[in-house]
Parts: structure tokens; sequence; C-alpha cells
């Protein structure tokens, strides 16, 4: 078919036509970029760890303990309610609004009983206390109510500490599969630079971290990955159809041409992520939060973490005499 | 260039069709009310979604073994006085181990005469060690790992029947955390958790009383029975069913009030037959000191009736055919049902361990309907978001992408209905990163074909190398996120497993659309072009 090509209508709506930017050399701006927020992020928790022992705020899910939602009919007097607890004599507990204003709704907190055996009293005092000292009906049962104890405590942690290391290790193991290693370690650093950063936020936000957290968190590693495989596929396509332009002629030149799917891709993936994060109610924030920034930066890092690294790894090797171009990958599989 | 278009087409409107049918099973009408009803019987909602409470209890395994050491340490004294044995005394030496049984004070001089008579009942299921004057005997371990294991599972039953009477719809009640001796409870729309925590942690009275008469019609039949006038040391106890009175139709019995054996006396319960007779009947063990008790009873008494009283009510009425001591059976012309039901009564008459609750999680009915508001508004807003665009920036293949997206979320929702998936807050949230992840796969091809074109090829040969191209790239992000919410699935709690449930019928409901199905639609199109006409894209 070698008749000339009509397009229907307009001009197609392309944002990214014959990009040329040089990536490449704006690595030392990316690299402070991401030292920037890292540090912050890392500075953050470690403020944290010296002040409550464990360097992001954990949510009930690890920190154990008590966690009544409390909705008021009016609205709610913290001052008072502290009252209501101290003549009771409960101790420790933190009292927090929570959720829209227009809802009265308190949030009530005890810290982690080691007794097994009677785990459910906190709740019990609570409840008791405020039907005796504080006049402002509630319902009982609570809008939500989270009891956790030590053994279950742990057990969370076990499960999300395996889930986050089986995760990594699946995908270096994929990753070593259809790459070589040194695209793998360039990912899985990328990724590790994700996670420090999204965590960092949760310090500086002063968010909790859950397990659905950890899930989210999860996820956006995955999504990163994803992310930094299509820039890294188009690299290996480009190294094999040209062998006489440099490494970074070629990095550069891929990232160009997958940008506007990386943008694209990011944009919408993100559009539907805020609107999670908008809409999606007081349940999800701390998850929808993790995947909002996450997604932002996972995109970031394929361009300003991942191709860098692999084009210095290169570039260290050849001036240590050793192979002078990036050894082609294995060859996909269809 | 036909490429058997039609075949393709047929297959995809019985792939919707399929999944519709798994969503919806078969409506009773059109309406919005039928439709949701349809929806919420194939779709389940979890416990975040739907409101209720969720618990995990431990059961307290060491109390079992205790008990059954407890036991063993009476059924030695016995053996020992029997065979005329001196001993100082039987204990058990550490609360905290409750496997093992100490024996001091033997006479050294008859050391093999213990040893042989410790050996010959108890080395099959304890390790006899020790001399001259004193002996350990401890629990073999895979004896020890049994009876936490049927304690455990005895305790599950006993708390399902407990659940059962509550009425309460889809209950879960299942072994949690496997070897650790943990107890999952997930009650969907209860509201009064404290009064539920009551019943299941209670202990309910299982007794058997002698039979002074019955089953009378009412309780004047009853009373005129006795002369008008019940005895002191007698009582009055409704019951019905088919065990106790033939019919469905309330009795009334007289009892002695005095039980003869109750509560946690009994040990175990399990169907069997009768060797001589062949019918079914019911084999029950006693603890040690219930069963002297019991032997008592029984040996004077046989001909007689005994009532198995629960709850107050008369469950089962059987005769005495013989004296028993510990081990028993109770027979009667049962059926396969009955038998099971009495054994199963006998069981969980009383909970063979107490339970600790390890979590508590409850979420309110109103909390629970927001939360699906919520979500379903987010996802709906996502969806046209999403949609809008690629209309927008892809114009004619925007179309494709958006029959795509829709047909994604039909199959998605799909599988859900025919496995009985749960659906959980973050499960909703999962559908929403799908739709996000899935046009990814569409933008992937699209910027290729675009590539494609400007390189100046024709129509179908950019179409086909699109594609080509940009499967391997949607294979490998789809097998890396898929791997990924498999792990969350193993390691995750209920909502998080919800999450990645939708994530992984999501990523593969998208590798069938985004390739196969807009494959097609692209060929239906190319197949109506004129030569030298460009796709829309």
């Amino acid at each position: 078919m070698g008749a000339p090509m009509q397009q229907e209508g307009r001009e197609p709506v392309e944002l990214f036509r014959n990009v040329n930017i040089d990536w490449l050399g704006k690595k030392w701006y990316f690299l402070a970029f991401s030292l920037i927020f890292s540090v912050a992020g890392i500075i953050s928790m470690g403020w944290h760890w010296a002040n409550t022992g464990s360097p992001v705020p954990l949510g009930v899910d690890f920190r154990g303990g008590t966690e009544i939602q409390v909705q008021f009919t009016q609205t709610p007097d913290i001052n008072a309610i502290r009252q209501a607890m101290d003549t009771a004599g409960i101790k420790d507990e933190k009292i927090q609004p929570f959720n829209e204003p227009g809802l009265n709704q308190v949030l009530i907190s005890l810290p982690i009983q080691k007794d097994e055996t009677a785990l459910d009293a906190g709740r019990l005092q609570v409840v008791n206390a405020l039907h005796a000292h504080y006049n402002n009906p509630f319902n009982d049962n609570g809008v939500k109510v989270d009891v956790v104890g030590p053994t279950v405590g742990h057990q969370l942690e076990k499960q999300a500490g395996m889930a986050t290391i089986y995760s990594l290790l699946g995908m270096l193991v994929y990753l070593w599969f259809r790459f070589q290693l040194i695209y793998g370690v360039a990912a899985v650093v990328a990724c590790f630079h994700d996670t420090l950063i999204t965590v960092g936020f949760f310090a500086l936000t002063g968010q909790e971290i859950s397990l659905t957290v950890i899930a989210a968190i999860l996820t956006l590693v995955g999504y990163s990955m994803n992310d930094t495989i299509v820039v890294f596929d188009r690299i290996r396509e480009n190294l094999r159809l040209s062998r006489r332009e440099s490494l970074p002629d070629v990095v550069n030149r891929s990232i160009n041409q997958t940008l506007s799917r990386t943008v694209l891709t990011s944009g919408l993936t993100f559009l539907t992520v805020l609107s999670l994060y908008v809409f999606g109610g007081q349940v999800l924030r701390g998850f929808s939060f993790a995947l909002v920034v996450g997604i932002l930066i996972g995109t970031y890092s394929s361009i300003a973490v991942a191709a860098p690294m692999l084009v210095a790894w290169q570039q260290y090797r050849a001036t240590h005499g050793k192979v002078a171009a990036l050894p082609s990958a294995k060859r996909a599989r269809m | 260039m036909n490429k058997n278009l039609k075949g393709k087409v047929a297959a995809i409107i019985a792939v919707l069709v399929v999944c519709i049918y798994g969503i919806l099973g078969v409506p009773s009408g059109v309406s919005g009310k039928a439709l949701t009803e349809a929806l919420t019987n194939r779709i389940h909602l979890g416990l975040d979604l739907r409101g209720g409470a969720h618990l995990i209890l431990k059961v307290e395994v060491a109390e079992a073994v205790s008990a059954e050491t407890d036991d063993t340490v009476a059924h030695i004294q016995q053996d020992l006085k029997k065979a005329n044995l001196v001993f100082g005394k039987i204990y058990k030496p550490d609360p905290a181990k409750p496997q093992l049984i100490r024996i001091e004070g033997t006479s050294p001089s008859s050391s093999s005469a213990v040893r042989s008579a410790l050996d010959a009942k108890y080395s099959n299921e304890y390790d006899v060690s020790g001399t001259a004057d004193a002996w350990t005997l401890t629990m073999k371990p895979n004896i020890q790992a049994d009876l936490e294991k049927k304690t455990v599972q005895q305790a599950i039953e006993t708390i399902r029947d407990r659940v059962d009477s509550l009425g309460v719809s889809e209950p879960v009640i299942q072994e949690y955390n496997l070897g650790a001796n943990q107890i999952l409870v997930e009650l969907p729309g209860i509201s009064d958790l404290d009064r539920v925590k009551t019943i299941i942690q209670s202990t309910a009275r299982l007794e058997i009383h002698p039979v002074v008469g019955g089953p009378f019609p009412t309780e004047q039949a009853a009373l005129a029975s006795v002369g008008g006038v019940l005895p002191s040391d007698d009582e009055m106890v409704h019951g019905s069913g088919a065990l106790a009175s033939g019919s469905d139709a309330d009795s009334v019995y007289v009892l002695q009030r005095a039980s003869v054996v109750a509560g946690s006396e009994f040990r175990s319960a399990d169907p069997g037959t009768d060797q001589n007779t062949g019918q079914r009947n019911v084999r029950f063990t006693l603890t040690n000191e219930a069963g002297e008790k019991f032997y008592e009873y029984t040996s004077h008494n046989v001909g007689s009736a005994m009532a198995v009283v629960m709850g107050g009510r008369v469950k089962e009425v059987a005769n005495i055919k013989s004296a028993i001591r510990d081990t028993g059976e109770i027979s009667g012309s049962f059926s396969e049902d009955e038998v099971a039901i009495l054994s199963k009564m006998l069981r969980t008459g009383a909970l063979p361990a107490s339970l600790n609750e390890i979590e508590t999680r409850t979420v309110g009915a109103s909390l629970g309907a927001d939360s699906i508001k919520e979500g379903v508004t987010a996802a709906v807003v996502g969806v046209l978001v999403v949609m809008a665009f690629m209309l927008f920036y892809y114009r004619g293949a925007g179309i494709n992408a958006d029959l795509a997206l829709f047909l994604n979320l039909v199959i998605l929702l799909g599988f859900m209905g025919y496995s009985s998936a749960t659906l959980t807050l973050p499960g909703i949230a999962g559908v929403i990163l799908t739709i996000g992840m899935g046009v990814d796969s569409n933008v992937l091809i699209f910027e290729r074909i675009r590539e494609e074109i400007r390189a100046g090829k024709a129509a179908s040969a950019a179409v086909d190398q699109g594609f080509a191209h940009a499967w391997i790239t949607i294979v490998d992000t789809h097998v890396t996120t898929i791997v990924s919410a498999a792990i969350l699935f193993l390691f995750g709690t209920g909502p998080v497993k919800g999450f990645a449930t939708t994530l992984v019928f999501g990523l593969l409901a998208n590798l069938f659309t985004a390739v196969f199905v807009s494959r097609v639609i692209f060929d239906a199109h190319l197949n109506k072009m004129k030569p030298g006409e460009m796709v829309s894209i």
C-alpha cells in the first residue's frame, strides 16, 4: 500500500512530538532534587524516631492499642472529653477531632494493652467514662473500633515485612530474568528511592502507616518498576538497532521517545488516584496519599534515577578498562 | 483481510454475556432495586463495606492439655493403687508445661513393676522416663499437637453453633493463622458486639438427667403423672424435636433435678455404630471422676431413661442399656443426621478451653454505607475523567480505548462474581487503580501506532507494528504488578486481600481487552476503510 496518507479531520493532539531534551545532562539537577527530598524525609524520620521510638507514625495495626471513632450528636468539646477520661481514671489517652467537622466525630486512642485476657477493657472504660461524665449522646458501638493486642500486632508486623521482602525479591528475580543484572539493580535503586521519599512524606505530614498503606507502597513500587521497564525496554530495542550511538545518546533518545506515553499514563493514573484521594473518604486517606505521592515520584525516578544510574555504571566500567558497550540484554520472549 | 473477524466479535460478546451473568445472575426484573439485589447476591461485601464485627480469638489450648493430664494423673493414682504399688505424690511440676507429670516416692525395689505398669497403659501417649523412685511422663509432641488441633476444631464448632443461634447472616468462623491456635470470627451486620461476645465466650450448660416421666403434651399432663404436685427433687423441662419426643411439638418431661453428669465432664463425642445391632449410636467419653459417678448411676439403673438437656431444654432421651463408666454409647433409632447432630451437641456443649480476644475490629453500618458511596463516587469520577481524556486525545481510537475500558470493568466484576470474592474498600481502590494502569496498555499501543504512522507506514501496517512492539512491554508490566499483588494476597489481611484480588482480576481482564478486543475493533474499522485512508488516532 504505497498511496499517500491523509489524516482524517484535524491534526491529532500530540503533546510531545519531536522532543529532544537532554535528560542525562540534567542529572545533577535531578540528583539535587532527589537528595533534598530524601534528606528531608530522613531527617523527619529521625526526629520522629527520637521522639516516639518509631521512624514513622504507626497505625493501630502495628503499634497495637485501642482506637475508637465516636460520633456525637452535638459538636464535641475535646477538653470536656479529656476531663471525663481523667475523672474516670483513664490515663495516656489521645483525643483528637476526626473527619469533617460537621460529622462531630472524635478519635480516642489508648495505648497497647499487654494483658490479653482483658483486651477490651480499655474500650469499655472509655465508653463508661463518656456516659458517666460527658453529656453528649453517642452510639455505644462507635463508628469504628479497632483493638489490637500485642500478639496480633507482632503478626501484622511480620506479615508486612514478609510481603515487602518477597515483593522486592520477586521483582528483582523477574528483572534479572528479562534484563541484564545491571538493569535490575538500577530499577531497584529507583524503587528504593521512591519508597524512601514516600515514607518520608508520611513522616513529614504526620500520617500513620497501616497495613493498607504498606499495600499501597508495595503497589507503587510495582508501578515505578513498570515505568522503569517501559524506558528500559525502549533502550534495549534502540541498542539492538543502532550499534554506533553512544549509550547516553541512546538513553536520551529512548526517554524522549517514551516521554509521551510516560506523561500520559502517569497523568491518567495520577488523576484516578487523585479522584480516590479527594472523593474516596477518610478510611482510605493514608492509602490514597501514598499512591498520589508514589505515582509522581515513581514516574520521576525512571527518568531521573534509573536511567542515569545505568549510564553512570556503564561509564564507570568503561573507565576501568572493561566492556565498552552495554551488553545487549537477553532476547525478548514473545 | 477478514481474519475471522466475525468469530472474534462473537467470542467477545460471549465473554461479555458470561460476565454479566456472573455479576447479576438472572435478575428478577430490570428495576434499579432488582438489579442492586441481584448484584449484592453475587458480589460479597467485606466487613468494611457492610458493617459488622471482626474478632480474632485465641484458644488457650494449654487448658485442654492440662485437663487431659489432670485426668491421667487421676488414672495413674488408681492404677498404682490397684497394682499395690506405693507412691508418694503424683503431680504436675510446672504450670507453664501442662504436658509434664511427675511421680515421686515410689519404692525403688518395685521400680520395674512401676515401669511396666506405666508402660502398659500410657506409653502410647506419653514418654515414660525415670528410675528408682522418681518418674516423669511427658505427653508425646504429636499427641499434644493432635489434642491442641482438636481443641481448636471443637472450639470452632461450638462458636459456630452459638453464632447460628444468633441468626447472623453469612458469618465467617474459621481457623486463622495456621498453627497459632487462633480463630477468626466475622459477623456482618452485628451492632451489639458486647452481647455477641458474651454468648460466644460463655459456657453453655449441657447435662444428663434421669427421666422420671414423659413426654407429656402439656405441663398439666406432666403434673398429673406425679399426682398433681411436683416433688422437690424433680423439675419439669420442655423439649422438642425428633430426638426428644418424635415430633416437632413442644413436650414436657419430668426429670430429676440433680444431673448425673454435666458440662465439662464430657470430654468428647463421636458418631458410631453399635457392634451388635448395627444401629447408629453416639460414643462419648467422660472425664475420669465423672466416669466414676456415671458408673455408679448407670449400673443401678439399667433400662431407665436419661435425658440430655442443653440450655434448659431436653434435646434427647435415651435408654441405659448397660453400666457405663467413662466411655459409653447413647443409642436409639437414630438416622445418620440425628447421630451427627447429637454428637455435635455433646461435643459442643461446652467450650473445650477458654477463648481470649486478641483483636477486635468493628465497623458501624453507616460507616460501611458511607464507604461504599465514597468509593463508588471516586471510581465513577476516575472512569469519566479517563474516558473523556482518551476521547479527546486519541479521537477515534479513543472510542476504542473507552470500549475496552468498559469491557474491562465488566469482566473484572464478572471474575469477582464467579469466584465469590469479597469486595472491600481497598478493593474498590484496586478497581480505580486498574482503570489507570489498564489505560496504560492502550496508551502504549496508540503511541506506537502514531510513531509508525509518522514514519510513513500505511494504516494496517501501523496498527500491526503498534500492537507487535507494545505487546512485550504490556506483558512485562502486567506480570510484575500481578506478582506483587499475589504476594499482597498471601500476606495481607482481609481488606488488603480484597485490594489484591481486584487488582489481579483487573489486570488479567486488561490483558484480554487491551490486546485482543482493541485489536478486533481496529480490524473491524480497518476493514471498512478505503485504501489510503488513515485511522483516526
